[in-house]
Formats: structure tokens, sequence, C-alpha cells
């Protein structure tokens, strides 16, 4: 393949539409190369986010043919199909300029929550002993690089538009990292019931299905919030869900 | 009269890596109002992208362990052109802040019997780097920005800093934009914290993001300060080379910490040649023990892989130029072989660097559990950077004005070890938070200059008021990052370090005539514009340090001055703008070590 079309959407909170760029490609180019390209030679004010080009920081979220997608881990090559390439900003959040959007909001909801809140330390040095199966669980979680991909697919947040309710799939993956941390004595409990909204999830997994770093959002996550939440008072979806999915078992 | 917003803090943090973080949670942990600037969204500076791991002498692997020898091998690394204070700082006080991170929630990688485990990594003698898996920078990041946002701190996120500004020789503040809007910012602060970063991007080949730009070198070195070492470029050995668009994005060296090797294309290991002098003794010089090494045989010494980063990518080099190199000009790194001693090795290797399976599977189509990958070496890091007072972190000749992490200069010498950036960035971010903090309190008293203000708006705007020219901003930053890595990288010389100095003049001469296209929403064209005047600035510096070290040290190589002179050992080259706006370069000899230290050289050898 040696070019391709692409369609990338311009506009900003009044509006836009896509434009049409010829680029002309390099082997092994990545969508977000395409758009440097772009940028360097035909439009150097399209807006976009991006830090490493390797999938570590979680910048350069955006959707490729509709799909939601890094567009640095995404390979020209894998999305190219007989008509142009499209590339827009992710839709849940309200969109700044170009593929550039408003994610202030995750940051806010992310402060709402308690951090991690140790215990006493075990050792005069102030460290503490964990082994390593009892850190493997929150470090899944801790994989996280913030693209906010998961947010932006969860039906409650893209379709429903509950941010006042509804923490969204990150956020319970920020929350199931402290509470399964082995030193901290903090408890979300009733902040994930009454302020974080876990009961709207009703556990499509599409967010599991987007995350780049391959965290097993619903399954090891969410569930498990649930059912800890569920120990305290009725939530039926989780109760459904213990029953379907089995659960994994939370201590 | 432009219009700004005004914001006013006692700590002004400018930076939010590892450094700045560390720095603003301490000024507020002394009680004052602190600002943290930085150019892209929270927790995706580059210090996210680090991955071997941070090296803290615990002992927890090797008891053997302990400060002194991390003290030693810092120093040996760095060829004694270190600070030898900052070394001693660093290496002492470095366990003590890996620890206070898993207060804050990080949770390392253990050991069988429950503590923080500890990696191999070059130029270390013991394992000594604490990490998880291959993503230890988002470990560090996250957590400090998870501790970091519920101390009170304000948080200004996509905002850049262009100018600071004094009163008289203090540092008082900054002036900025925001990247949303283009909106303009005054920060006027009580005390400045730059902890800015890199500037791999004045290079074309680079594992840096397009924010290392070098604009805390610059922007201290036009507000007064002095730069150091500023010839010390680090080429990483391992980047990828293939396919092109990947060309630059680092392989950690914890895969060699893990037991990768080197070959050329006739499959030798040629690490096992020409091993340096002051390395001998410490490595092996047979495959077998290496492996031993790195599976933690304490009576082994390391393999010749493992030897410091300005060694090793001159080895691939000198493959490639005689004609042993991988198809696209490297090496090959494999890490598959080692299923010759490990069963599971498919699963061992998946499980201790995750996203460098990821990576190459990703973006180069390779299992790095099957076959080898190709490599080659790529701009990393700045050893070289701000002067700076060791305890306090104070440049030397700004008063108010402090510098932490890469931008700051001395704790590295002539050559980083992989895994002292992110200890440095704890240990050094925490003082200069501490000290800003006493700063900001001891000195409430400045004031801010209008016409400072004013100028810096007009210099900001000038782009984009040209609007579109012949000069593309895009073009030109292209243009001096082919330069670079052409006569200013791993391999130096008299005549092309002229030629350069003569390149950044003829391209800063243009600057004068970029223009950018569009409105002030978050423009590139215009961002890229602003960011010329530092990558030239440091460009400059490295090009001209360079020439004037004649001699062949650590991470600078020069094709006339093959050798290491010892005439070369007894100072630093700092940089400093002149009274007519000329760079001035000059020696300054380091100062005497103490004699507690020196008896520690000579016993760890
Ligand atoms: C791929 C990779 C892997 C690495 N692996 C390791 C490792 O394993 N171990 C190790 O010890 N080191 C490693 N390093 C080196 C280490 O990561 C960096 O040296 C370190 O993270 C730098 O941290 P810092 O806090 O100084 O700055 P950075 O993390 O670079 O942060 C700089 C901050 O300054 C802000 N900034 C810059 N300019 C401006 C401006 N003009 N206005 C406002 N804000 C500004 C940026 O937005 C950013 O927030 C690695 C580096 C890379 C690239
Ligand atoms: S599983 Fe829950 S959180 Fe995830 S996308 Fe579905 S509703 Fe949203
Ligand atoms: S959980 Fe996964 S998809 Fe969601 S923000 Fe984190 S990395 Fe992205
Ligand atoms: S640029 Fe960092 S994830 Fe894409």
């Amino acid at each position: 393949m040696k070019s391709a079309t692409f369609k990338v959407w311009r506009g900003d909170q009044e509006g836009g539409d896509f434009e049409t760029y010829d680029v002309d490609l390099e082997p092994g180019y990545v969508v977000l190369d395409a758009i440097h390209k772009i940028q360097a030679e035909q439009a150097t004010d399209l807006a976009c986010r991006w830090n490493c080009k390797a999938g570590k920081c979680g910048s350069c979220s955006a959707e490729v043919n509709g799909s939601p997608r890094l567009m640095c881990m995404t390979r020209v090559e894998d999305v190219a199909g007989d008509g142009p390439i499209t590339v827009e900003p992710m839709r849940a959040f309200p969109v700044l300029k170009d593929l550039v959007t408003d994610v202030s909001w995750n940051y806010e909801v992310k402060a709402s929550i308690q951090p991690v809140t140790p215990r006493e330390p075990d050792f005069e040095d102030g460290s503490w002993e964990m082994q390593q199966y009892d850190v493997e669980r929150p470090q899944e979680f801790r994989k996280c690089i913030e693209c906010f991909l998961c947010q932006n697919v969860c039906h409650v947040l893209r379709d429903h538009q509950m941010h006042a309710e509804f923490a969204g799939p990150r956020h319970f993956v920020f929350a199931a990292q402290a509470e399964m941390n082995p030193i901290d004595v903090g408890d979300r409990v009733a902040q994930l019931r009454d302020d974080l909204g876990i009961g709207y999830c009703n556990i499509t997994k599409c967010c599991t299905n987007v995350c780049p770093e391959g965290i097993t959002i619903t399954d090891n996550a969410i569930i498990p919030l649930k059912e800890r939440v569920v120990d305290r008072s009725y939530d039926p979806i989780a109760k459904i869900a213990r029953s379907v999915f089995g659960g994994a078992d939370d201590d | 009269m432009s219009a700004y917003q005004e914001f006013e803090h006692d700590v002004l943090v400018i930076g939010a890596g590892g450094a700045g973080l560390r720095a603003a949670i301490e000024a507020a942990a002394a009680g004052v109002n602190v600002g943290l600037v930085c150019k892209s969204l929270l927790g995706k500076a580059h210090t996210v992208m680090a991955e071997g791991g941070m090296a803290a002498s615990m002992g927890n692997v090797d008891e053997r362990d302990g400060w002194k020898t991390h003290f030693a091998d810092t120093m040996r690394g760095g060829q004694y052109l270190n600070s030898w204070r900052m070394a001693e700082l660093h290496a002492k006080e470095s366990p003590e802040r890996a620890r206070e991170l898993e207060k804050w929630g990080a949770l390392f990688d253990r050991t069988p019997d429950g503590k923080i485990l500890q990696r191999n990594f070059g130029g270390h003698k013991y394992p000594r780097l604490a990490h998880v898996g291959d993503r230890t920078g988002l470990e560090m990041i996250r957590t400090l920005q998870d501790h970091g946002i519920h101390q009170g701190i304000d948080v200004h996120m996509e905002v850049t800093v262009t100018r600071l500004l004094k009163d008289g020789e203090r540092c008082v503040g900054a002036f900025g934009y925001d990247r949303e809007q283009g909106r303009f910012r005054i920060f006027k602060a009580k005390a400045v914290v730059l902890a800015t970063g890199g500037l791999g991007r004045a290079y074309l080949v680079t594992s840096n993001s397009w924010e290392g730009t070098g604009d805390g070198h610059s922007l201290a070195y036009h507000a007064g300060a002095e730069m150091r070492d500023m010839e010390f470029i680090q080429f990483h050995p391992t980047g990828m080379i293939w396919p092109p668009s990947v060309r630059g994005i680092l392989v950690t060296e914890g895969v060699r910490g893990e037991g990768g090797i080197l070959r050329n294309s006739k499959g030798e290991r040629f690490m096992f040649e020409d091993i340096p002098p002051l390395y001998i003794d410490q490595t092996a010089d047979n495959p077998e023990e290496g492996w031993r090494y790195v599976t933690g045989d304490r009576d082994a010494r390391r393999p010749p892989e493992l030897l410091t980063r300005d060694h090793v990518a001159r080895k691939i080099v000198k493959e490639v130029q005689e004609g042993r190199g991988s198809p696209h000009g490297g090496a090959f790194l494999d890490i598959s072989w080692i299923k010759e001693h490990i069963k599971d090795s498919e699963g061992h290797i998946k499980k201790k660097l995750p996203s460098m399976y990821h990576q190459f599977k990703e973006l180069a189509g390779i299992d790095i559990t099957k076959e080898p990958m190709e490599v080659g070496p790529t701009t990393h890091y700045a050893m070289g950077g701000v002067a700076v007072d060791a305890d306090t972190q104070m440049t030397t000749t700004v008063p108010g004005l402090f510098a932490a992490g890469e931008v700051g200069g001395g704790l590295h010498g002539a050559n980083r070890l992989g895994g002292n950036s992110l200890s440095d960035l704890v240990v050094f971010g925490q003082r200069a938070g501490e000290y800003a903090a006493k700063f900001a309190k001891d000195n409430p008293n400045y004031t801010v200059s209008e016409a400072e203000i004013e100028e810096a708006a007009t210099e900001a705007l000038a782009p984009l008021e040209r609007g579109v020219t012949s000069v593309n901003p895009f073009q030109l930053q292209f243009e001096l990052q082919t330069m670079m890595q052409n006569k200013v990288g791993i391999a130096r010389e008299e005549e092309g370090l002229s030629e350069a100095l003569g390149s950044i003049g003829e391209i800063a001469g243009q600057l004068a005539d970029v223009g950018a296209g569009g409105n002030r929403w978050y423009n590139p064209g215009w961002h890229t514009a602003l960011d010329l005047k530092h990558l030239l600035t440091v460009s400059e510096a490295i090009a001209l340090s360079a020439r004037e070290r004649k001699e062949s040290r650590g991470a600078h190589s020069r094709l006339d001055h093959l050798d290491k002179d010892k005439a070369w050992s007894t100072f630093n080259h700092v940089v400093r703008k002149g009274p007519d706006g000329e760079m001035i370069i000059e020696r300054r000899d380091i100062p005497p070590i103490r004699q507690e230290l020196q008896d520690i050289l000579e016993e760890e050898g």
C-alpha cells in the first residue's frame, strides 16, 4: 500500500465536518503517523493529542472507522478497506477542536474517590510485607493508561449521558485497585453505590472489549465491586451477574 | 495591552512528570500555595513511558548492596564528572523515596519474602531496580498524580510556559498560554521549580515525545541560569529501527536485564569484545557466566550486554559500520534464546516484559518470545542540564529558580545509568519542593514587570500573526533535527560540529519568518513554532559543548579524539548567556571530593 485517503473530522464546539486528505504511506504506518503527516504538510493547525507513540500514555484516543482506538497502535493496513479511513474524536466527550475532546470530567470524578489509605507499616523502615499474589489483582487495574476509551463506549455515558450519576468503567477500575490494595483500609462501598452509581452498570462488557491494556474491567473489577456493594445492600443486576458469570471470588 | 488571566502561587512548579509532581507534593506539605503547570494532560508526561525501573539500594535481593555501592556505581558510570554531592544524596535517599511511593498506593513487584523486588540493570553492581514489569514509570507517575490531587495543588493542564518572569536577578513567575484556546496566562510566584524533562526532540531519532523540546533548559538559560555538561546526550543502545514509523521507540534495557543478548548478522555475540578497562573485572568472560548472573548467581559477573549504555551503543554502531549489522542497520536483540534454559520461556517473557511483547507484536509484527528484535541507538536522555546547588536544587545564578529531574544537571556526569533517572526525579523533586517552599516563605515580596509581560505576549503571538509563510514550523523543526542527528549525534568531529553551529545560526535566522496558519485554538503549528526557540537554544549548547570537549568520554565520542584524556577529567563545561545575547562557554573546576567519599570510591573499586 503506497497511499491512503483519510477523512478527518475538523471542527469545534460549534460544529464541523470531515475533510479529505491523501497521504503517502511508509511501511508500518499507524494512523497517528498519517495524522502527523497531514499536520506537517497539509494542515498545520490540525489538533490531536499524543505523547508516547507506543500505547503507554493513553493520549491519542479517537474513533477510527467508527471504532474506539489508540491512533498510535492502529496500523493503517489493518483499517484500510475500499473507502477512505475515517478519523474522528471520541464522541462521549465534548469536542474542543478536531480530534481533541474535553476529558476534564474524568479528572474531577477521580478526585472524588477515596485514594489508597494505608494501614500502619509492618516494618520500621515504613514498608509492608506483600506477596506477589497479593498484588497481582490490583496490578492489573494499575495498568490503566487513562485513555478513556472505555468511558467513550459505555452506553450509560455515551447514550444516556449520566455523567452526574455514573462514574464509568475507568473509575470502577480505579476504585478496584484501591479496594484491593493489600495495605488499604479505606472503604468505598457506600461511595460506589451512592455517588459513583455502580448499580447502573448492566455488565454489557463493552468497556472490557475496547481496553487497549487488556484489563478485564467487567469481570475482575466491576463484578467484585458490585458484590461488595451487594453484601451490604441489594443490587439486582449484580445478583444476576453472580449467577450468570460466576463472578470472581473476592478476597 | 494583551488580555491575560492572572494566577498567584507561593511556589509554581513547571512540569508534571515525576520530578514536578514530587516537588509539588513536598511544597504543598510545607503549607504553601502551589501551582503546577504542564503541557499535556496530567499523567501523560514522559515519566509515564519509563519502563525498566527505579534504582534504590534497598538490598532486598542482594543484601550486599547499600548506598555506598550505588554511589560508586553512579560515579563510575558518569566517568567522575558527576556532582559527587548529588550522587551521594541520591544514593542515600532513594530507598526512602521508593518506599514512600508504596504508602501512596504504588505496588511494585515482590520478592519471595514479600519485599520490593529489584532487577539487574547496566552499570549497577547488584540487582537494584524496583520495578513493575516494564511499566515502572506508569506506576510512579500514577502514584504521584493520584496522591498529588488530594494535596490542594492547583493544576493547570495543557498550559505551556514560554518565558520566566524576573524581578532583578530573581525569578518571580512565568508567562504562558493555554493550548485549548491560546489564552495567555501569567503566573506570579515567590519561587519557581523547573521540572520540564528532556530535549530528545532536538534529534530525528528519539525515544522522546513532542514535549521533549528542552523548554526548561532554555527558559532557565534565557533567564540567566547556567547549563552544565550539555555535550553529554545519552543515545540509548536499543531503540526500535524497523518499520520506519517506529524508529526511535525505546526497547527497555530490562530485556537485557532479563537475559537478552546482542548478536550481529553473523550470529556472533559481539559484546564480549572490547570490554572497557574500568569494567573488565566486573564483566563475565563467557556466556555461561553471564546467564548465571542474570538468574541471580551472586558469584557470577554481569554479561557484557549490561555494560553502560554509551559503550553498548558504540559497539552496535561499530558492528554496523564494519558490515555486520542487521538488515535495517542495527543489531539483533534476542530474548527468545532463553528457551534453552527456561521451560516456559514464552510465559516468562510475557510476564516480565509485557509491554515490549505488545509493542513488537502490534507495531512490528514480531513475536519476541520466538524471534529476535532489530535494534539501534536512539536519542534518549540529557545528562546535561541547568546548574543547581546540590542540596537545595536552586540554580547557581538565579535566586528563586529551582530545577529538578531531567532538566537539572549534575547527578549523571558523562553518562547516566539506567534506573537512575526515576530515582533522581523523586529524590531531587522532593528537595526542590522543600527548598522552594522555604525560599517562598523567606522572600515574600516581589514585583512583576508589566513591560516584560507585554514583551512575552508579543513574542508568543508573532508566528500566528504572520500567518502561513514560506517557512513551515514542522519543516524547520525537521531540518534542525536532521542536521543534529547527522552532525551532533553519536560520533562527532570538529568539522561537523562547527558546521552544525553554522546551521543552527542559519535556522535561528529563519525563526523570524516562521508562520502558522489558523487561529489560537489548539493549534499545533503555532505551538511548534514557539518550541523552536528552545530547540535551537539547547542544540547550540550541545554542539558548542561537544566541540569544546576534545576527548571521548562517556556518552560523548569524538572521531578526531578517540581516547579519554585525564586532563579533561577535572572540570565541567558550563554555558551561559553573554551580555550581547551570545552563548558563552566556560570551564568550571570540579570541587575537591570529600575524603570519606573518595575512600568509598577506592574501596568499591
Ligand atoms: C521510553 C523511555 C523509557 C525510560 N525508562 C526509564 C527507566 O526505566 N528508568 C529510569 O530511571 N528512567 C527512564 N527513562 C528516563 C525517564 O523516564 C525520564 O528522564 C524522566 O521521566 C523525566 O522526568 P521529569 O519529571 O524530569 O520530566 P518529564 O516526565 O519529561 O515531564 C516534563 C513535564 O514538564 C512539562 N513541560 C515541559 N515544558 C513545559 C513548558 N514549556 N511549559 C509547561 N510545562 C512544560 C511537561 O508537560 C511534563 O509535564 C525513560 C525514558 C523514556 C523516554
Ligand atoms: S459493562 Fe458496565 S461499565 Fe462497562 S460498558 Fe457496560 S455498562 Fe458500561
Ligand atoms: S481501563 Fe482500559 S480502556 Fe479504560 S481508561 Fe484504562 S486503559 Fe483505557
Ligand atoms: S500516543 Fe501514547 S497511547 Fe498513543
